[in-house]
């Protein structure tokens, strides 16, 4: 029975407390970018964006909350239930279910798994669902319009971002995200004889593949200018039309801990991760997970300029972007990277 | 160990039950839906059996691209069930045959069933080399030839599948982004001094 109880029992608990902490600070992490994106937005707009509920609106995020939980959910009555109350779940719980094996500083993670990069790419993959089962689901028109974009949009740039990850992937010469982090840790910088700093990060070996991810990641989660699925002056809200107050709360915040994720992401792959932008004492003093979220909230800031100030694509230029213009880079990208690292032997 | 075996029978009943709805369930869209979740458990039967490569790529390739298309494909049949129930009494004196007779076919083989002693012991994945470094060693190295002939297979297929599809209609207004990215206020606008009240 003892050994039952230790071998079984307090492993699960300290699991179930790492993931509910990883929760919550996501949670209110992403509470946060909300209102900096809300407020970003207005920024540019010269607008003031929400200043009302808290100081400077810091609270804007909870009363939406608040406000979402209390309403009615209304479920159309001809809809398919139990595919329609699905959706929102799907989306939610496969948004945060990628985050077990996001590594926010050197060993906290909560499933340091082998295959990590595969496990968030399959995880980002699967959030597809949410969106079509929504939008046949819901028997309505603008819905179903959304998830054939959806489904064309998605599988499109997933194919650019998997070519991005292989060429990162010849460069780390493994699929664990710590592995991919701590590979960064000398590069560039340290061949030509500086210290580790953020020349070894591999945004500046791998610039086009970096600016490519970030584009594509843009793709992915539905960001402005590639907000197809939902554009609201075609499909009004797209595949969230007949979505109301919880089920729909569900879905913005899975869309936003998408988003946190694939800025994470872009982060492990390219910036280096919890390291210091340079590697001297009063950077490496600062614990790890503070340069992360930085880096995070950072490249959430360029997210958010990019919905501020560029035009949406019309579908047929997204798709012509994702195939004629991403796919065959990033195929190049992938030979020649090979073809370098075997020819200089820098590849592990 | 009593864990993986919990979650091995957890899978198992999962597969086993989402697979008799894909057959059962009235609405073909359900039934897709049923065939995804039974392919995640498959993927979680992998996880348990070591091999986290292939359920990742499982996941990846039938899940998150196969099935997307698949399940298009059925949203946009369109299905009348009252005229698919109609001939059913028809069809099943022939189909309960034909699935009588596979039924007998796959218990004889499973009954007959016998494995050769050397085969079984699968070769162990070698110490200190992750799963998939492991498939890649074996796939790029000993396999290399058989890789790139199933490669090239998948390739004629696309190049067959585009030719087959791909229709130039002559009336179509195509965007050439390389002419409106070439075009230079020279050619692209005329200045004209107009007199006013007159007009070009």
């Amino acid at each position: 029975m003892d050994g039952f109880f230790y071998d079984y029992v307090v492993p699960a608990i300290i699991f179930v407390a790492q993931s509910l902490l990883l929760i919550v600070v996501l949670l209110i992490f992403v509470a946060y970018l909300l209102y900096a994106d809300r407020k970003i937005w207005a920024a540019v707009q010269m607008r003031r964006g929400p200043n009302v509920v808290g100081p400077w609106g810091l609270l804007q995020s909870f009363a939406d909350l608040i406000k979402f939980v209390l309403k009615e959910p209304v479920v159309p009555s001809g809809s398919n239930k139990g595919v329609f109350l699905l959706a929102p779940l799907v989306t939610t719980t496969l948004a945060l279910s990628a985050w077990a094996v996001v590594p926010v500083a050197a060993g906290w993670v909560i499933a340091d798994i082998n295959v990590g990069v595969l496990y968030i790419f399959a995880i980002s993959s699967l959030g597809v669902y949410g969106i079509i089962m929504a939008g046949w689901s819901s028997n309505s028109k603008y819905p179903f319009l959304s998830a054939l974009r959806s489904a064309a949009q998605m599988v499109s740039y997933e194919v650019s971002i998997g070519f991005v990850i292989v060429t990162v992937l010849l460069c780390v010469g493994s699929l664990n995200l710590t592995d991919i982090v701590v590979a960064q840790s000398e590069g560039l910088g340290t061949k030509i004889g500086l210290p580790n700093s953020f020349l070894d990060w591999h945004w500046l070996v791998l610039l086009p593949m970096f600016v490519i991810f970030f584009v594509s990641a843009l793709a992915e989660t539905n960001r402005p200018p590639f907000d197809l699925v939902e554009a609201e002056s075609e499909l009004v809200a797209g595949f969230m039309v007949e979505y109301s107050s919880t089920p729909y709360m569900l879905f913005m915040l899975g869309e936003y801990v998408a988003i946190v994720l694939m800025c994470s992401l872009t982060t492990i792959l390219f910036l280096g991760g919890w390291l210091p932008p340079v590697a001297v004492p009063p950077f490496t003093w600062i614990p790890g997970v503070i340069w992360f979220v930085l880096k995070v909230t950072l490249v959430f800031f360029m997210f958010a300029m990019v919905k501020a100030f560029v035009p949406r694509y019309r579908f047929d230029q997204l798709m012509r972007l994702g195939w004629k213009v991403f796919l065959p880079i990033s195929l190049f990208m992938v030979v020649a990277v090979a073809f370098v690292l075997q020819l200089t032997g820098w590849g592990a | 160990m009593v864990l993986s075996a919990i979650f091995f029978y957890l899978f198992s009943a999962v597969v086993i039950a989402s697979g008799v709805m894909v057959i059962g369930a009235r609405n073909p869209v359900h039934s897709v839906l049923f065939l995804i979740l039974a392919f995640v458990n498959a993927a979680g039967l992998f996880v348990l059996l070591g091999a986290e490569f292939l359920a990742m790529i499982l996941i990846v390739v039938y899940v998150g691209a196969v099935a997307v298309l698949f399940l298009f494909v059925v949203m946009m049949l369109d299905v009348d069930f009252v005229e698919l129930r109609q001939g059913f009494l028809n069809y099943l004196p022939v189909g309960g045959l034909i699935g009588i007779v596979l039924l007998a076919e796959l218990l004889l083989v499973v009954a007959g069933w016998t494995f050769a002693g050397d085969t079984m012991p699968t070769s162990p994945a070698p110490a200190g080399m992750s799963n998939t470094a492991a498939l890649g060693e074996i796939l790029y190295t000993k396999y290399i030839y058989f890789f790139q002939a199933a490669g090239m297979v998948l390739l004629v297929a696309m190049v067959g599948a585009i030719v087959l599809t791909l229709r130039h209609r002559e009336s179509v207004k195509r965007q050439s982004i390389a002419d409106q990215v070439a075009r230079t206020p020279a050619t692209a606008i005329e200045v004209r001094k107009v007199e006013s009240g007159k007009g070009i």
